[in-house]
């Protein structure tokens, strides 16, 4: 009897069960095999399995048909740990392989050993690199009792510092080192500077005579001072040209590529890291992240181990949850919405927008002034008051963090009337912030460079305002090693001396105002910012502060232990839940956004600003830029050609046109995959209600035929992996049972 | 088969490493671990299988809504009470751990959702789960109303065929779009 006809009777003429849809081909090639406790349904369990694995000597039966061959040969390739089987069967089914691998040939033999070996030492590899890893007992802390959404916090910390030291080691070897080792080695440092002219003229700032101690701090804190004259500013890099026993070392050169370097190199380890959150959300087109599928299959961490924790995660889930069905209530009414209520909003929102508008233009005219105050006080020679002093040295920075904090605050208090659906509110809401945010370090950058360029009613004599500025790119490496070191105090501050007594006072004092604060709750969105605020800084500050990313990664380094030991103690996660992947996602678009706006100023003082005369490695150019151009014609014919024709007009815009047709030709596939998965979803509906009705019409033959012979005893259900056939329908499938046992063995 | 004495042969150690997802100090953290939940004279004996109330007294499992479900799901005994025996345990830590495809997560997620094993997620498994998620007590429990609106949202984003269940493909087709699944379904000793 052939094992796919419909009506099998046994030898005594009764019809005993099977579900014939477990011996439809689309349930064999789901690997999922029921343990079943009746001893029938066993046997026919493990000779579908073993149809599954590889059977030996079992499977040249004619009940295996072409396909189930080639799923057998598709899982000989998966390793055996792939396979969801419990461990005696995983080593039954090794054991299968190992005996059938030597039946093989030799060579196969030796590819199968190998690919095994191969394996198990990539295993080692990363293994040995999991293990290396920094912080990752404290994660792992901290991931057991907070969740997957503030791990991502704390792993996106870790990343930075990774980030920030290798950039620290890129500017090392290639700018400091070959400064330092030059003496040792015997190699000559030229520096070519135009001594006769007015616009070298730097006069230095280091103190004299009897130093009081808290003009050291002051100039520790603000880069003045002795501070100045050492590796840390770019003035240091007095090297034109470093000439080794067998080669010349173009520091300007070295020092140019670096930047580029550091900042491409910066580019392609964040979009590495986030393409898979890209990926997704390119090819998607709903907002897969707000799904409800993810929410409540992907929604519980299993790596909670904190009792605490897991009451928390659960409300939150739950106030989720009631969100988003009222979000989709909202939309509804949304919908619904008259002609007149839509005009009205669109008023309210244009209103609170330029609102905000003019609000930020506050806050970058503060800035812009409060800039200039400061230099024009750190102009005025007579240095009175220490603490006035240190005041008006960190004015710019003070007016930003200000700013930074009473504008989200602003932001928050605004969104609620403008009447946005309840998600969307929170991401523009954090859009204005990161806009805030970074540019206000754009702003401050704006002011000291028209300070810098400013000279009085007449054009600059050497480009910028040499008289004021001498060495202007220190000045601004000092104004950015300012704000790194006052965003650090801030954070340790805030801390120490907001969060700590506000645990304290709602602990112990029982007053309605405790009750009103509440404890703090560890807002990833604020924290997440300030940490991207301080990466800009530093993308922005190495360049003209070589040391900077050190500074910065010991900076992260605390930061990671302040807010480690300010969750544990006195945090408490937020109601508003934030998902792991989106947050991910949101790090690290803001922290593109960062790159993007750091490389702006950079690119442009590069470019545009004539390079100080009297200091850096820069004096014999007109701009930084320069060298890059004077190296080039240097270069001998054929390359120099070559670079040429890549920066030509014809090359860029033929290069522009071939891109624009690749995007064109990428977008129309994408379309038309979306349209074939549209119209497999709805043949898939058809098909199963199709396989429905056929059911249904085959059960109610058998109906009709277990009428007619009587004595067929009922058999229990068995489970059914692709359709709820047997939940719709009371009776089980009385259709067709296995061959019995003779034909198996054929 | 199992093991005897507390400790763990070199051969065993690799056929584990072989045949799981885990490190080779996973898996010893595995059986120290497993070996403190035994009693004394229990130690000695091949392949014992630790009863369920033991397994729920480890930390990693103490607190968390799904852990009965795991323990049966994962087990192997035959009266179906949920015990597990070590190879069990390293089942359950290897579909847990870090390095596990999608594939065996998705399978064994599908498998412990499934309250009733029937096969398929039917509205009654749904429910059971949201409420699993948000809490067992009264006042945690989502209205019937807003049950019954999250079951309709759920059902048709992943049930494909339209036949008002989710079954395995259909899950593994929803949880491959689901970027949390992955790093929300560890479980690290």
């Amino acid at each position: 009897m052939e094992v796919d006809s419909v009506f099998y009777t046994d030898h005594s003429g009764r019809i005993s069960s099977n579900p014939l849809l477990d011996q439809l081909p689309s349930y064999q090639s789901l690997l999922y095999r029921r343990k079943s406790s009746t001893a029938g349904t066993k046997r026919r369990s493990s000779s579908r399995g073993r149809i599954g694995s590889s059977g030996s000597g079992k499977w040249g039966v004619g009940t295996i048909s072409r396909r189930e061959e080639k799923q057998k040969s598709q899982t000989e390739e998966r390793p055996i740990r792939e396979l969801p089987r419990t461990m005696a069967e995983k080593r039954r089914d090794n054991t299968q392989r190992l005996e059938e691998d030597r039946e093989l040939s030799s060579l196969k033999q030796l590819e199968h050993s190998t690919r095994r070996h191969l394996r198990r030492l990539r295993d080692d590899v990363h293994q040995w690199l999991g293990s290396l890893k920094l912080w990752r007992g404290d994660i792992h802390v901290i991931e057991g009792m907070f969740g997957t959404g503030i791990l991502s916090y704390f792993s996106f910390l870790r990343f930075l510092v990774m980030l920030n030291l290798i950039i620290f080691v890129l500017m090392f070897s290639f700018v400091m080192l070959p400064i330092i080792i030059a003496p040792s080695v015997s190699g000559n440092i030229t520096y070519n500077l135009n001594l006769g002219s007015e616009c070298s003229a730097y006069p230095s700032s280091t103190r004299r005579g009897l130093v009081i101690f808290h003009q050291h701090i002051t100039d520790l804190l603000s880069g003045g001072g002795f501070l100045e004259q050492t590796y840390l500013f770019y003035g240091y890099y007095r090297a034109d040209k470093i000439h080794f026993s067998n080669s010349t070392y173009n520091l300007p050169l070295a020092y140019l590529l670096v930047t580029i370097a550091y900042l491409f190199f910066s580019l392609i380890w964040i979009v590495k890291r986030s393409a898979a959150g890209f990926k997704r959300n390119l090819v998607q087109d709903e907002d897969r992240f707000q799904s409800f599928c993810n929410k409540i299959f992907a929604g519980w961490d299993f790596c909670i181990t904190n009792e605490n924790a897991v009451r928390l995660k659960r409300s939150s889930l739950l106030y989720e949850l009631r969100t988003d069905l009222e979000e989709e209530r909202i939309k509804q009414k949304i919908a619904d919405r008259t002609r007149k209520e839509r005009c009205r909003i669109y008023l309210i929102r244009l209103i609170l927008n330029l609102f905000v508008i003019g609000v930020l233009m506050g806050c970058f005219y503060s800035i812009y002034r409060a800039t200039i105050f400061s230099q024009e006080v750190q102009m005025a020679t007579k240095k009175d008051n220490f603490i006035m002093d240190l005041i008006c040295e960190y004015l710019p920075s003070i007016v930003i963090t200000l700013a930074n904090f009473i504008t989200p605050l602003l932001f928050s208090a605004i969104i609620n009337y403008e009447d946005y659906s309840p998600a969307f509110e929170i991401r523009f809401t954090l859009m204005r912030c990161v806009f805030m945010r970074l540019t206000s370090i754009g702003v401050l950058l704006f002011s000291l460079w028209s300070q810098i360029t400013k000279c009085g009613n007449e054009p600059c004599l050497c480009g910028y305002n040499h008289v004021l500025y001498p060495c202007w790119e220190t000045r601004i490496g000092q104004e950015m090693y300012k704000l790194t070191i006052f965003d650090f105090i801030i954070i340790f501050a805030v801390t120490v001396f907001v969060e700590f007594p506000r645990k304290l006072i709602v602990q112990h004092c029982d007053c309605g105002l405790a009750k009103w604060f509440g404890q703090q709750e560890f807002a990833i969105p604020q924290n997440v910012l300030e940490i991207v605020y301080g990466q800009t800084i530093c993308w922005i500050g190495t360049f003209y502060s070589p040391m900077l990313p050190a500074i910065c990664t010991m900076k992260y380094f605390f930061i990671f232990y302040i807010k480690k030991v300010s969750l544990m103690n006195n945090c408490r996660p937020a109601t508003r839940p934030f998902r792991a992947s989106s947050s991910n996602f949101f790090f690290l678009v803001v922290l593109l956004i960062g790159l993007a706006l750091a490389c702006l100023p950079v690119s442009f003082s590069v470019a545009q600003i004539n390079s100080s005369q009297a200091c850096g490695p820069f004096v014999n150019y007109t701009t930084s830029w320069e060298v890059l151009p004077n190296t080039v014609s240097e270069l001998p014919h054929g390359i120099k050609t070559l670079l040429f024709a890549l920066s030509s007009e014809a090359f860029a815009v033929s290069f522009f046109v071939v891109t624009c047709l690749i995007m064109f030709y990428v977008i129309a596939l994408a379309g038309a995959h979306k349209r074939v998965i549209n119209q497999l979803r709805e043949q898939l509906v058809v098909e199963g209600r199709d396989k429905r009705f056929l059911i249904q019409k085959l059960c109610q033959a058998q109906r009709l035929s277990a009428i007619k012979s009587p004595g067929s005893k009922s058999q229990p259900r068995s489970p059914s992996y692709h359709t709820s056939f047997s939940n719709n329908f009371n009776e089980s499938v009385f259709l067709a049972h296995s061959p019995p046992d003779s034909s198996t063995h054929v | 088969m199992g093991t005897t004495a507390s400790q763990l042969g070199k051969d065993m150690l690799s056929e584990y490493q072989e045949l799981t997802f885990l490190t080779k100090q996973e898996i010893l953290l595995a059986h120290k671990r497993f070996t403190e939940l035994l009693t004394k004279d229990e130690k000695d004996l091949p392949n014992n299988r630790v009863p369920m109330e033991r397994i729920l007294t480890l930390p990693e499992l103490k607190s968390n809504p799904f852990r009965k479900r795991i323990c049966n799901v994962f087990s192997t005994s035959e009266y179906k009470d949920g015990g597990l025996t070590f190879e069990d345990f390293l089942d359950l830590l290897s579909a847990f751990s870090d390095s596990a495809t999608l594939e065996i997560k998705s399978h064994y997620a599908f498998r412990i959702f499934d309250f009733d094993d029937d096969g398929t997620l039917d509205c009654g498994d749904l429910e059971k789960l949201v409420n699993c998620l948000t809490g067992e007590t009264d006042d945690t429990r989502l209205t019937p109303e807003e049950m019954r609106q999250l079951i309709n949202n759920i059902l048709e984003e992943s049930d494909i065929d339209k036949d008002g269940t989710v079954n395995l493909s259909e899950f593994q087709h929803v949880i491959s779009r689901s970027p949390d699944f992955v790093s929300s379904f560890k479980i690290v000793l």
